[in-house]
């Protein structure tokens, strides 16, 4: 058994295969395939996550569940108008007008941008699970920033962001360092760094620094109006943080595909050994990678606390969107581009479940099982493939081996 | 008593890897399939094997047709593969893989270790392999790995054995026993598949031979009927120049100056041991050796990969010992990794991305830190045009490329320079004879431009065909000198230690 199965994943090799060195957390991760079959897997797998969505708003809807065995029309049409209401009101909580589509940009800010600091870290072939450590690092410096001093808010925001930018970098760059220094898995210290950070979160709310005065829970002081994200409309809530973050895609663009550092990340990232003999230094190249994946970090966390109310300093205001950025960055093929329509799309699916869970009465936590479920297929692209019957271009000539992390 | 493949055609999207092949081996028969990469040769293996099926054309036994849907249905009927790669569990012991997949039980499913050791002390026995059925896999030479995949093929009853490259990761000496054991499975009537692209092989071991190119089977031939000339020129599809055609030597001045280096291995042992040599500009020196005797890590140390325990590099006289890669490129030394795909290449980069990959940061290919993609591909197609490299075009990945093609873009990026030192290993490895025929030229062109060159080999007709002055490494010591009009044997003889005896003697 085991002898066919590894022939059946290994090519015969009697000449050199078209062989993939990439891990399969690259090929997850999507780096480096076509435009077409960048966009084609996800594609299919939000079409998919939407269709199992309606099954399950189909299969948790009490009311109508006992009709089935009596009058099965009538639960038929009940149940379809159910899952049409929920995603009818999904999609008019989040693009339906103006307001809403200000929430799902406003959603989206810091997961494009915690979004990117994965993608980086893929890029360069490295996991970097602690984006939500390095965003609260970085959003409590720029919350030290923004409390303490009263500057134009032209200079206060840019010191604000540059100081949450190095917070964020120190932050992700101790895991970069134990990797370049002594090979620890980038996977276990960003985890552990997390919790550091979490904890001392909670911890610094506490002290006299930060804490406001009169309080006694982990709450600090207000940031001083200079260096609050001015909004853009109105009484919405989108705020200049949006172009921070499109700012940033175009940086990370630039950085991955235009400058020799990213040429470096990218090539370290493929092939270590081959970075080596090339003359690239892979210690300080993993130092880098962790560096600028932990600034981008320590952006979104300043968007957590400067970008919304009350613009205070609480317990785990990074949220969970440190770890929704890993989900988006494989939805987004670690590209840029990518994710910036993958963070738009899961910021449409929070500003659009409030409503679902108001108007059509479906549980916002359908939105992530539906993250959940997107995020399956995109790490399983032959269920995707299998189940639309799409052939890979080349799935004869080269079936590759896994070989396990990148990292 | 027969196994033919009449007519297969497989055709891929774009490519037709098989065209009309035919191949036919009967039991006690040994054919040897030759042909350069790509021409289609482990398609066709894999059809046989049950991995692909064929677009057209049958499988018969015995006259009987047969359809393999999974290389399961190849085993039942009788069909056995040796994998270039090994597919063995390292941690087991040679019973276990034996019969893994296959696992002889006693009463409620407790696995028959007694019968699976008695089954390998058999096959051991019969075939003369001399293998121990309670080693531990890592623990064995690559040749005995070898015989264990031998033993679980015939341990199934394998009556057609296939054997893939099976000489590429052996010594010469394990050349040697490997050809005895393909004898004796000759002898008690299997029919065997020799695929290789090593012609000396294919004339020594075979009754017949088969060559394959671009697809089709182009010729069938008798080894007392053609030479190795024949051979090459029936794969290559022109004639093709075997011997390495060169002047002879003009050494000048001193360019690499090895003193006394000591290099520890990845185990800490002392895998390259007061080494001393010169190499001049102007000369090919080449350092032959089984591999596993040092010359790795002596590579490594002179390229900066690794630092040596002792001794001293001098490059021109500048003192290299510590040098990292990166100062080694930029002393004018030229690379060429023995394993291309692990180091010397990033696979999924494109052409352009290889071509540039350890010069991107020099102007004019970046300023700053912003890369200028336009200099990297008027680069990267001026290359690839000079160095004829056979690609769909400078944006595709190296990875799509032939293994010689590889080579070529790995040469180009290399050598175009004024290189002062040419370091390669290994550098035709697993690639066609057409490349290796316009890689050793390119080797040679760079010594008469005045180059020092160091090739290390672990083939001794290469080296001795492309060095002016043969160094032999044993132990991690030279152990021996020889000149280019040195006898193979001779030189042979000293890489299995001897030269070294005689030598301490003295």
């Amino acid at each position: 058994m085991s002898d066919d199965e590894s022939a059946q994943t290994e090519p015969l090799s009697t000449e050199d295969p078209p062989t993939d060195s990439r891990s399969s957390m690259d090929r997850i991760a999507g780096v480096g395939s076509s435009v077409r079959q960048a966009l084609l897997v996800p594609a299919l797998a939000v079409l998919t996550a939407l269709i199992v969505g309606a099954i399950i708003i189909a299969v948790t809807d009490l009311d109508t569940l006992p009709l089935w065995g009596t009058d099965p029309g009538a639960a038929f049409s009940q149940t379809m108008s159910g899952i049409g209401k929920a995603y009818k009101a999904l999609f008019v909580g989040s693009l339906g007008s103006s307001r809403a589509i200000s929430e799902t940009l406003f959603a989206a800010t810091p997961l494009i941008l915690a979004g990117l600091a994965v993608a980086v870290g893929f890029q360069a072939g490295l996991f970097n699970i602690g984006v939500n450590g390095q965003m609260h690092i970085g959003g409590m410096v720029a919350l030290w920033v923004g409390f303490s001093f009263t500057l134009p808010a032209i200079i206060h925001i840019p010191l604000a962001i540059a100081a949450a930018i190095m917070g964020g970098a120190i932050w992700g760059g101790i895991s970069g360092l134990l990797k370049a220094r002594t090979g620890a898995h980038e996977v276990i210290t960003t985890i552990m760094l997390n919790f550091v950070a979490l904890f001392m979160v909670d911890y610094l709310l506490k002290t006299s620094v930060f804490q406001a005065t009169g309080r006694n829970d982990p709450i600090s002081e207000k940031v001083n109006a200079t260096a609050q994200f001015p909004t853009l409309v109105g009484d919405y809530r989108l705020h200049i943080g949006f172009f921070f973050s499109l700012a940033a895609v175009a940086f990370v663009w630039w950085l991955m595909y235009r400058s020799t550092i990213g040429f470096e990340f990218r090539a370290v990232g493929y092939n270590p050994h081959g970075g080596r003999y090339a003359g690239m230094s892979v210690a300080w190249i993993y130092l880098g990678v962790m560096a600028v994946s932990g600034g981008l970090a320590g952006i979104a966390g300043t968007n957590q606390i400067l970008g919304l109310e009350p613009y205070r300093g609480i317990s785990n205001f990074a949220g969970t969107v440190g770890f929704d950025a890993i989900a988006l960055a494989l939805l987004g093929r670690s590209h840029p581009v990518g994710v910036l329509f993958a963070g738009i799309l899961f910021g449409a699916l929070r500003a659009g479940g409030r409503e679902m869970q108001g108007a059509a009465g479906v549980p916002i936590d359908l939105v992530l099982v539906l993250q959940a479920l997107i995020i399956v297929m995109i790490a399983a692209p032959r269920l995707v493939r299998a189940i639309y019957r799409i052939k890979t271009p080349d799935q004869d000539m080269s079936t590759t081996v896994s070989t396990g992390w990148g990292g | 008593m027969e196994l033919a493949l009449t007519g297969i055609t497989k055709q891929f999207p774009g490519v037709l890897a098989n065209d009309n092949v035919n191949l036919r081996v009967a039991e006690g028969e040994i054919v040897a399939l030759l042909g350069e990469n790509g021409a289609g040769k482990t398609t066709l293996m894999n059809i046989l094997y049950g991995l692909y099926h064929p677009t057209a054309g049958t499988v018969e036994i015995d006259g009987k047709p047969v359809q393999f849907q999974s290389p399961g249905d190849a085993i039942d009927a009788g069909i056995g593969m040796v994998h270039q790669h090994f597919m063995l569990v390292p941690v087991f012991t040679v019973a276990e893989n034996v019969i893994l997949g296959d696992e002889p039980t006693k009463r409620l499913g407790v696995i028959n270790r007694a019968k699976a050791r008695d089954a390998v002390t058999e096959i051991s026995r019969r075939y003369n392999l001399d293998v121990d059925p309670d080693a531990t896999i890592e623990d064995l030479p690559v040749g005995i790995q070898q015989r264990v995949e031998i033993i679980k093929v015939l341990e199934r009853q394998a009556r057609f054995v296939v054997f893939d490259e099976p000489t590429s990761v052996l010594t010469p000496t394990e050349v040697d026993g490997f050809f005895e054991i393909v004898q004796s499975l000759k002898a008690d009537g299997k029919g065997i598949i020799f695929i290789s692209h090593k012609l000396g092989e294919a004339l020594e071991i075979a009754d017949r031979i088969v060559i394959m190119r671009r697809g089709k089977t182009v010729a069938e031939v008798l080894p007392k009927d053609i030479d190795e000339a024949g051979l090459a020129e029936l794969m290559v599809g022109r004639p093709v120049d075997l011997v390495v055609d060169k002047a002879p030597a003009d050494p000048k001045d001193v360019v690499l100056a090895v003193e006394n280096l000591t290099v520890l291995d990845d185990r800490n042992r002392r895998s390259v041991d007061g080494v001393s040599f010169q190499v001049r500009s102007g000369e090919i020196v080449g350092i032959a050796g089984v591999q596993g005797n040092g010359q790795t890590e002596l590579v490594e140390a002179l390229t900066g990969l690794r630092t040596p325990l002792g001794g001293r590099v001098r490059l021109k006289g500048e003192d290299m010992t510590t040098a990292s890669p990166r100062a080694m490129h930029q002393a004018n030394v030229a690379h060429v990794p023995e394993d291309r795909q692990k180091s010397g290449l990033v696979l999924p980069f494109t052409v352009t991305e290889n071509i540039i990959l350890n010069s991107y940061y020099e102007e004019p290919l970046s300023r700053g830190v912003i890369m200028d993609w336009d200099e990297a591909r008027d680069r990267a197609t001026r290359l690839v045009e000079e160095y004829d490299v056979r690609t769909p075009g400078i944006d595709v990945p190296v990875s799509n490329l032939s293994g010689g093609n590889q080579q070529k873009v790995i040469v180009a990026r290399e050598f175009d320079r004024d290189v002062a030192l040419v370091i390669a290993s290994q550098p035709t490895r697993g690639i066609d004879v057409g490349s290796i025929e316009y890689i050793h030229s390119r080797i040679v062109e760079e010594r008469d431009l005045g180059a020092a060159v160091l090739i290390v080999s672990s083939e001794l007709e290469e080296v001795m065909a492309l060095s002016d002055r043969v160094l032999v490494m044993y132990a991690g010591k030279i152990a021996g000198e020889f000149d280019a009009s040195a006898s193979t044997t001779e030189v042979g003889l000293a890489m299995l230690g001897s030269a070294d005896e005689a030598e301490e003697a003295s």
